[in-house]
Order: structure tokens, then sequence, then C-alpha cells
């Protein structure tokens, strides 16, 4: 399971991030042992939880003893490395982790917070998982998603293009159309 | 005849008085049509400018980076000077500002005028409606003074709370002649069903000159945006 040749584990690390938000649901299932045997039996060696605001704390572990080596912290200024060391994404349903993660062409699983009032996420993670570029889950049923997801079937996703609003804006002011 | 023309003035006084307030509202009435009018219609080419002053709304989340975003697309040498405005518990957003502007000035960009500037929020997420009303009141007695200082004549937003009570007071400024600006609205990436209330308020008020959204969903509800696709 993920051993290199000369007896060297390799690292397949699982990043879960919840932004600037509390999503203690997301950080407690993640920290689950339901959810951490199930990524463990999936090849991943390491679970690296960005707990943000949140008040549950995971319980830190090495992975010695033949499961997964668990680390936590609160903020980052920037989680862009944490994002490209990661072989899959587990994330809260923010368009900013979410668009930042698929730019990098990372397996993202998005887990929609249900405590949120008028939760207007959830639009976006439904679709874009209609349109296979993540899958989306709620905390009760993560393990399942990940028990049951095949990462080669996601699309990537093509980054978005500015210029039509920038075009239409420039248009309205009067400037002359970029050669 | 002292008592004749003391009585003439009492009564005309008061005549006067309506007569004025009544040219006032008339006047003010006016200008609102004729800015509802022109609200949309692309700006007179005959009198085009170099550059325009710009306010930049910036929001907590998303928000921001999908500002960023647009930003890079904009001739910068057009839109400047470049004037973010951020909540004041919004700790991230002018940073990440900044961080653009120090990026244009590597680059060699010449000519970089901006500034970056907090203003008191309308509502925290979550606030109850009730004490938002005060909060609000706040925020755009605020929002008002900043806007004085900088009279932009183009206003980029797209969903922060924030950007209300500044695009009100820029509809309001046109309206009274103060500074006349052009609004643009890009509503979030993240809403693909549904509006924002943000955006809900700008586009039934019609105060956005042009209103952009990201998914055709929305497009077909609201048939005055514009649809431009993804911009993350």
């Amino acid at each position: 399971m993920g051993e290199a040749r000369d007896g060297v584990k390799v690292k397949r690390v699982v990043f879960v991030t919840v932004g600037t938000t509390c999503f203690d649901a997301l950080v407690k299932v993640a920290d689950s042992q339901e959810v951490k045997d199930e990524l463990y039996r999936r090849g991943y060696t390491d679970l690296l939880i960005q707990m943000g605001r949140g008040s549950y704390l995971p319980i830190k572990s090495t992975g010695d003893d033949g499961s997964l080596a668990v680390d936590y912290f609160t903020f980052s200024s920037s989680i862009a490395d944490h994002l490209r060391s990661a072989s899959l994404v587990i994330s809260h349903a923010g368009s900013g982790s979410i668009f930042e993660t698929l730019q990098l062409g990372k397996p993202l699983i998005v887990v929609v917070n249900e405590d949120l009032m008028d939760n207007h996420q959830s639009e976006l993670a439904e679709e874009l998982a209609e349109r296979k570029h993540l899958y989306c889950a709620r905390p009760l049923t993560l393990h399942q998603t990940i028990a049951g997801m095949d990462l080669n079937s996601l699309v990537p996703y093509s980054p978005g293009d500015a210029t039509p609003v920038a075009k239409l804006i420039n248009r309205f002011l009067g400037f002359p159309e970029e050669s | 005849m002292e008592k004749n023309t003391s009585c003439f003035f009492s009564n005309s006084s008061p005549n006067l008085v309506i007569t004025c307030f009544v040219a006032f509202i008339t006047i003010i009435l006016v200008r609102f049509l004729y800015v509802i009018y022109r609200t949309g219609k692309p700006l007179n080419k005959r009198t085009p400018q170099q550059t325009l002053s710009t306010l930049i709304v910036l929001g907590s989340g998303g928000h921001t980076a999908e500002m960023i975003n647009l930003l890079l697309v904009l001739q910068k040498d057009r839109f400047t000077p470049r004037f973010y405005i951020a909540a004041a518990t919004d700790n991230m957003s002018l940073q990440k500002a900044r961080m653009f502007e120090n990026s244009l000035a590597d680059s060699g960009v010449k000519g970089i005028s901006a500034e970056f500037m907090q203003i008191y929020r309308s509502r925290e997420v979550g606030q109850s409606y009730v004490t938002s009303v005060w909060t609000t009141l706040v925020a755009t007695a605020h929002a008002l003074w900043l806007m004085i200082k900088i009279r932009p004549q183009v206003v980029l937003c797209n969903g922060p709370g924030t950007c209300i009570p500044l695009c009100v007071i820029a509809f309001i400024f046109k309206v009274v002649g103060i500074r006349w600006s052009s609004i643009f609205y890009v509503e979030s990436i993240a809403r693909v069903k549904r509006l924002s209330l943000s955006g809900l308020l700008l586009y039934k008020l019609q105060i956005a000159d042009q209103f952009f959204v990201q998914w055709p969903q929305l497009q077909r509800k609201y048939p005055r945006a514009h649809y431009v696709g993804c911009l993350m």
C-alpha cells in the first residue's frame, strides 16, 4: 500500500479544509474512526485538517501503528501549498476553496454544511457535482462517498474567463476595443 | 398702511416656502427619472474619458478572489485611481488587494494609484434582521462619508452586503448631480439558481447599470442580466 521499492512509504495526504468558517461537523467526522479507516483502506497515509474557527480539536497521531497519521492547524495565510501536496481534498462548500482546488486539478469532495441558514452554498457544490467535477457529500454520508468514489471518473475543470465581463464593461464605458 | 404691508408679508412667506419646496421636489423628481432612464444605457461616446476613478467593493469568502480575477483582465491605466473598500471585520480582503497592487508594481506597471479603506458592516453573517436596521444606518453614514471623499466614476461590486449602501449612495450622487457613475454588479459564481440579497436589491431597484450572472439558470430567471459564464 503505497510503498516504493526502497521501502520508503509514499505519502498520500488527505487535506481537509473549512476555509475561514466554523464547521465542526466536518472536522469531527473527518477525525472519526469510520472515515479514517475508510481513507486508510483507500490507500491514504496522512490526514491534515485545517479547522478554521471551529472548537472541536482532532486527535493528533503519528500513524506509526498502521493507521492514518493525523495533524491539524487553524489557519494559514495561503492553503495553496497544502492543496498542491494533497492527493485528495475534502473541503467545505465555499467557492474560494472549491475553485482553488479545481484549478490545481486535485480530486475534491465537497461537504455541505447543513447548519448554515439559507444554504446557497449547496447550489454550487451540487451543480459542479452534476457536471462531474467533484463529489458532493454531507457530513453523515462522507464515509460512504469515500468508499464509493472513483476519482478517474471526475472531469477536469477548465478555468473560467473574466474577459467577457471586461469586454462588456469597456464597451459600456466607451473605451475602444482591444486589438 | 404698515399693517397692510405686514399682513402681505406674513401671507406670502408660507407661499414662498411652499413654492420653493415644490420646485425643489420637482427638480429632484425630474433628476431621479432622468437617472432611472439613463441607467443601463452606455456612456455618451462623444466624450470618452482617459481614466475613470474606480471603487472596488471587496467581501469575505470567495468575493475578493473573484474580484481580483476580474481586475486582472481590466486595463489598469483606464480604471485608476482605484479605491478598495472592505468590511471592518474582514481581515484578508484588503491584504489580498494590497498583494494584487504590489504584484502590478512588481511587473512594471507604472503610475499605480490605489487606496485601501475599511467600512462598518451593514450586517454580519447570521445577525438578526432587527438589529441589522441600526447597524445598516451606521454603515450608511460611514459609507456616505467615504463616498463623499472618493466620488468614484465606476463602481465594481460582486455581492457582499457592504456594497448596498455604497451603490445606493452612488445612485443618489447621480440624482443630485454630485458625481455621475457607472455601477457594475457581478453576481458571485456561488449563485447558481438564486440571486443573493444584494443582487436581488440591485436588480429589482435597477440601480446597477450592468448586472452580470455566471450561470445560465440565473439569466433565464432574470432576463435583464448578462450571462458571462464562470469567471473562476
